[in-house]
């Protein structure tokens, strides 16, 4: 009873994960020789018909994979056939791209509207409009106009990221406690003094809170954008492996896709924790 | 008028619209005024929702009136100002700051160019001053909430305003907390001959702080119905107010305006009751009783008159 709750839950994860690849183990393993068959078409068929294996890759299958990936994430041996770590090192590239573009418009930009009621009324029908459009819609319209498949995957990254961040600054600035800037009001604090020590630090957690729905998406999005505009990046290494009928390849780039998403999101968790102030 | 007065409110008024726009709008007060001496100390009493933070925020510049004005110093205002320093009810401490920081910003905020060493030392100085040394790195959430208060007081002083203005600085705390801190802002009040404008709910409060107390009828169209000179001596003890012969005639006096007069006043002024220059009346004094009281002029006293 004395177990902390943190080492009971990480026991129980574990066991989660053990039940987990047992069961997928059992579902994709061998069922043992089947009824006996012409070997030419035994040949042909491989495992899946002599074994009773199932076509999915099981546990072991997708952990050498990995392996064989995490060993050498770095190799180019033409164009279809570059190393996984290559392949993410794109989509992370595109994704940072784009979002800190992103960040530089929708800080600033959320700044002023949460400042200006005027700004705010004025803007919010369109911000209404824009929020909801799917970001793969812009696709053709970036392809069309930049001319550029890459570039037009961290335009539609700059897209998605910027709604959350511009929503969330503005509403953060906007609501600053009255009392705080009453504050500074009292103190005579300059327009810039106002806006970099009141108003930034107390809307830094609204902020902060944009800014990790923004990488969320992002990181949402660009697998798909990937999938799309080809060549290059994680969503395009997922596709192609599946032109490929590589399932093996398939889920371990699920498996790296998920891992990369969560450490993106405990980073920016991370940066949240150091803005947030208890009350 | 203004002689001698470092704060004139001058026949102000604020009113609100009415809800929708349309229709008459509402008056909280009107025509009202008021004079603040050098290096006293006023107390403003009345029923909630009269008005009184809001001639508080007025005298701060955080709220405009809707017509007169105030004059502070000679000079009419027009918008917040470092002269004047406010004690904010629910204290107002930046989170994000320390203690430290949340004083240096004030300090900073009045003398920019002077030095960071110079700034913290200033800030330091007036953290001792409110009995906080020691706490200086904490942040507000790690303080008690009459740790905070102080912390908002030692805001306000350490930028060394002429006018203090408070809004029910101590009705948030506990009975013992509330008598250490009245002493501490008597104390630095007299020390330092502070003018302070302060609201309260609580008439011991005004007793033992106020030089002169300002008592407010009922709103809507609240007015200043009297001014009360407070009739104890100057260097006078929390504890032992009581033993004073004008003590309960005061409390008395005020505790009546409260429960009755503060609306039967507003219905009905006093005979010949002029708005420049409301009764000014000193419950229960005798001045033969209190020696040594120095006499800021000689007021009839109201009550006999
Ligand atoms: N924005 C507003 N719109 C309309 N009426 C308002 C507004 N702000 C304040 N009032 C009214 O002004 C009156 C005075 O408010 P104020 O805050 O000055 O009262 P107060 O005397 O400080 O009361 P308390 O003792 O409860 O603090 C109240 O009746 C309130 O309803
Ligand atoms: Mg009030």
């Amino acid at each position: 009873m004395n177990v902390s709750l943190n080492v009971r839950a990480a026991v129980l994860s574990v066991g989660i994960l053990v039940l987990f690849l047992a069961a997928w183990y059992a579902a994709t393993t061998g069922s043992g020789p089947v009824a006996p068959m012409d070997p030419e078409y035994a040949k042909l068929m491989g495992l899946t018909a002599t074994q009773g294996k199932s076509a999915m890759p099981g546990p072991l299958d997708v952990a050498a994979t990995l392996w064989g990936h995490l060993r050498d994430p770095f190799y180019v041996r033409g164009t279809n056939d570059v190393g996984l770590g290559i392949q993410l090192g794109h989509s992370v590239l595109r994704v940072a791209g784009g979002y800190l573009l992103a960040v530089l418009v929708a800080v600033p930009g959320g700044f002023l509207i949460g400042m200006s009621p005027l700004m705010s009324r004025a803007l919010d029908p369109f911000i209404q409009v824009m929020k909801p459009i799917s970001p793969l819609a812009w696709m053709p319209l970036a392809l069309y106009t930049i001319k550029d498949s890459g570039k037009s995957a961290i335009f539609v990254i700059f897209i998605c990221s910027l709604w959350p961040m511009l929503i969330n600054t503005a509403f953060g600035v906007a609501n600053t406690r009255k009392e705080w800037l009453n504050v500074a009001r009292t103190l005579e604090v300059g327009t810039l003094r106002r806006a970099f020590l009141v108003i930034l630090p107390a809307a830094a957690p609204t902020i902060l809170t944009g800014m990790r729905i923004s990488i969320g998406i992002a990181w949402l999005v660009i697998v798909a954008a990937e999938m799309l505009v080809g060549g290059t990046g994680i969503g395009y290494f997922v596709w192609n492996e599946w032109n490929n009928l590589s399932i093996t390849n398939v889920i371990t780039a699920i498996l790296v896709i998920g891992l990369v998403g969560m450490i993106l999101d405990q980073a920016l968790a991370r940066v949240a924790r150091l803005v947030t102030f208890p009350e | 008028m203004t002689d001698g007065n470092i704060i004139s409110i001058e026949g102000i008024a604020r009113r609100y619209p009415a809800p929708g726009g349309k229709g008459k709008s509402t008056t909280i007060f009107e025509n009202l005024w008021l004079g603040v001496r050098r290096g006293e100390f006023v107390c403003t009493i009345g029923h909630s929702g009269c008005g009184k933070t809001t001639v508080l925020n007025i005298l701060a510049g955080l709220d405009a009136p809707s017509e007169g004005t105030v004059i502070v110093d000679g000079q009419a205002i027009d918008g917040p100002s470092l002269d004047r320093a406010v004690i904010f009810q629910s204290h107002a401490l930046l989170p994000w700051l320390s203690v430290q920081g949340n004083v240096a910003f004030a300090v900073r905020s009045r003398w920019p160019d002077w030095s960071a060493a110079r700034i913290e030392e200033q800030a330091r100085r007036f953290i001792a001053l409110v009995g906080l040394a020691g706490s200086e790195r904490k942040r507000p959430a790690e303080l008690s909430g009459g740790m905070k208060q102080r912390v908002g007081i030692a805001r306000a002083l350490s930028i060394e305003p002429k006018i203090l203005l408070m809004d029910e600085p101590f009705s948030a705390l506990d009975a013992l907390t509330r008598g250490t801190l009245q002493d501490e802002a008597r104390r630095i009040c007299m020390e330092t001959g502070q003018t302070t404008y302060m609201i309260t709910h609580d008439i011991d409060e005004a007793i033992y702080l106020a030089d002169r107390i300002v008592l407010m009828t009922n709103g809507p169209g609240a007015r200043v119905a009297e001014i009360v000179e407070n009739p104890l001596p100057r260097d006078r003890a929390r504890t032992d107010l009581y033993r004073h012969p004008s003590y309960y005639p005061l409390r008395n006096h005020l505790i009546e305006f409260l429960v009755t007069r503060s609306r039967t006043l507003r219905d009905a002024p006093a005979d010949g009751w002029d708005p420049r220059h409301p009764p000014v009346v000193r419950p229960g004094a005798h001045p033969e009783l209190v020696p040594g009281e120095p006499s800021l002029h000689s007021v009839p006293n109201a009550l006999s008159a």
